[in-house]
Order: structure tokens, then C-alpha cells, then sequence
């Protein structure tokens, strides 16, 4: 199939564009001289929290709690990242523990 | 200056083997639908957005049109608009990098970003830089990848984008041992879960996040007031 490359071209640029805009909200409504207002300032300082959780519950999205085994290797290895990280606080050593963890899990066990 | 350069490389780490895997995903994908490999490039290079990016493959070789495609991005990016709000001032400060910290705010650089610890002006400003710029050049160098060597991956690489995972397990138990009010992230996360449940994984969270946001605002005494609140406070 010969690949139309204008039409291709315009359709990366759009999503480019507007992945754009999308980050550029905050900064087009509160940067350059304006002031931010004081609600959005605490939102900004307190927002990471929540959003690391909603982050999380992201990435295990697809899990189907009603299919077994699926999310058993996804909450194991969790577990694994929470527990290493408690124990030493040491961020690679944590990721790369949970997620060797994972990769043993999937290619071996709950064979997905 | 060095010391820069290794610190965010350092913070940076834990995206690289996501980002590189994550990437040449992308790349194969891309190169098994007939796309060269400079497509690839070009798309990494000017969208940057993780999981934007596969679907825009699907949209790409099923012809979809520039209104669809554009709906479809807003969309699944639509959890970037709360990004900047953290980031407003600082990235205000950094002058002409300014444009490229809001281009490359991707969930990883976010996060990363929000785990950098207050330190010496300057040098936090080229490292959160840096940081950005280390991540997109992880994921390019993925996307390259795969689209030019494809599947000959010499090990089974199933499941490490797990990793993407554990870097926000990671980075939201740091935010909750740093935390004076552990409000914020349970509302986050019982209202994702709920949204989760309540709608799906195609279409949660959106809605999650503006309950979320909604919640915060509401609750703006109870987290700024007391300090020492107890965490099953919702």
C-alpha cells in the first residue's frame, strides 16, 4: 500500500498540535505577567500526590478482576516495588526489582 | 556543571528502560504498518506522548480524518492539563527553555520532575532541563529502534513496561512519606478506583481527575489546616 505522506504528515501534526495545547493550558492561562491565582497555586503544590495515585490506578487499568489470574503478577510486583522501597528508599533499586519481579511473573507463570 | 549532568541522568534512569522499550514498541509497530523509519522519528520527535502515539499508528493506516485523530488526542491526553499547574512559576523561570519543558511534559518527565528536591537554583533548572531532555531522547532512540531493526530483539522483553509502573509506585510513596496531609492522595486514589470500576479503563480517567480536582478544592482547609491529619480522612 503506497503511503499517502501529505495526509500522514497533517495527521501527526495534529495530534502534535494539540498534545501541545493540552500541556500548554496552565501555563496559557496563568504564565507570562499574570499572577496565578491562589486556588490554582495549591492546586499545583498538592495536585502531584493524587495524581501519582491516579497514575497507578492507570497503569493497572486492564486488569479484569473477574479473569483469573489477571492482576495477580500486577499486584505482586506492586507489592515487591512498595516493599523494596520501604526497606532501602533506593528508586532504582526498587523499580528494577519489581519489574524483574514482573518479568519473571508474566513470561513464566501467568503466562499472558 | 558535571555534577548537573550526572544528577539528572541519575533522576532520569528510571524512564530510560521504559521509554527505550516502550519506544521500540512503537517503532515496530510503525515499521509493520509500512511507515519508514524517519516517520518514526518524526513522530517521537514532534508528538512525544506515550500511549498517543500507538493509537495514532491505528489512525494513520485506517485513514482516519484530522478531526477524528484530533478528538481522539485530546482525549487520551487529556490528564496533561493538570501537569503545568505544578509547574507554572518554574518553568517561568527558565527562559528559553521554557517552550520545550511544556512540550515534553509526558506522565514520566512529570513525575520525575515532581520528585526533584529543592536545591541550588541554577543548577535545578538545567537539571530539571536535562531530565526532560534525557527522557525524550530515551524514547526517540526506542522509537529508532524498533523501527529499524524491528522484532530481533535478542531476549524476551514481555512485561518491562512494568517499569513505568513502579516509577509511580515509587514516586507516590515519596510523596506520601513527604507528605503533611495524606488527603490529596487518597482522594486520587479512591477516586480513580471508582471511576475505574464505575466506567471502564477506556474512559475513567478524565472524570476521576475532575472529582479529584473538585475533592481538593472542597477540602482546601482540612489539607492546608491541619497538618496532622489522619489518612482515612476523605
Amino acid at each position: 500500500m503506497p503511503i499517502d505522506w501529505k495526509y500522514a504528515v497533517l495527521l501527526i501534526l495534529t495530534a502534535a498540535l494539540v498534545t501541545l495545547c493540552i500541556r500548554a493550558v496552565p501555563f496559557l492561562l496563568f504564565g507570562r505577567e499574570r499572577k496565578m491565582p491562589d486556588a490554582a497555586a495549591y492546586l499545583g503544590n498538592i495536585l502531584p500526590a493524587a495524581m501519582m495515585a491516579t497514575l497507578v490506578v492507570y497503569c493497572l487499568r486492564s486488569i479484569h478482576l473477574t479473569q483469573f489470574p489477571s492482576g495477580i503478577a500486577e499486584l505482586i510486583s506492586v507489592a515487591v516495588v512498595a516493599g523494596l522501597h520501604l526497606w532501602r528508599r533506593n528508586t532504582l533499586l526498587s523499580i528494577a526489582g519489581g519489574t524483574i519481579c514482573y518479568m519473571i511473573l508474566v513470561q513464566n507463570v501467568f503466562i499472558v | 556543571m558535571k555534577s548537573t549532568v550526572r544528577y539528572a541522568f541519575l533522576k532520569s534512569l528510571p524512564v530510560m528502560f521504559g521509554y527505550i522499550f516502550l519506544g521500540i514498541a512503537f517503532g515496530i509497530l510503525m515499521q509493520q504498518a509500512g511507515f519508514p523509519v524517519w516517520m518514526s522519528l518524526f513522530v517521537s520527535l514532534i508528538v512525544y506522548a506515550g500511549s498517543m502515539q500507538f493509537v495514532l499508528v491505528t489512525l494513520l493506516s485506517s485513514g482516519a480524518s484530522v478531526l477524528l485523530t484530533a478528538a481522539m488526542t485530546l482525549l487520551i491526553n487529556s490528564r496533561h492539563i493538570f501537569y503545568g499547574l505544578s509547574f507554572v512559576e518554574k518553568f517561568k523561570a527558565m527562559g528559553k527553555r521554557y517552550f520545550y519543558m511544556i512540550f515534553s511534559l509526558t506522565d514520566e518527565t512529570y513525575s520525575v520532575l515532581c520528585s526533584v528536591k529543592p536545591e541550588d537554583k541554577a543548577e535545578k533548572k538545567q537539571a530539571m532541563f536535562l531530565i526532560a531532555l534525557f527522557d525524550q531522547a530515551y524514547w526517540v532512540a526506542g522509537s529508532v529502534i524498533g523501527a529499524a531493526v524491528g522484532g530481533v530483539l535478542p531476549f524476551d522483553t514481555t512485561g518491562i513496561d512494568f517499569s513505568m509502573t513502579a516509577l509511580f509506585v515509587v514516586i507516590f510513596l515519596e510523596q506520601w512519606l513527604d507528605a503533611k496531609s495524606h488527603i490529596p492522595a487518597v482522594v486520587g486514589l479512591v477516586s480513580g478506583v471508582s471511576f475505574l470500576l464505575l466506567l471502564g479503563a477506556d474512559n475513567f480517567i478524565l472524570p476521576s481527575l475532575i472529582v479529584t480536582v473538585t475533592v481538593l478544592l472542597l477540602c482546601r482547609r482540612q489539607i492546608e489546616g491541619k497538618p496532622e491529619v489522619s489518612e482515612n480522612a476523605d
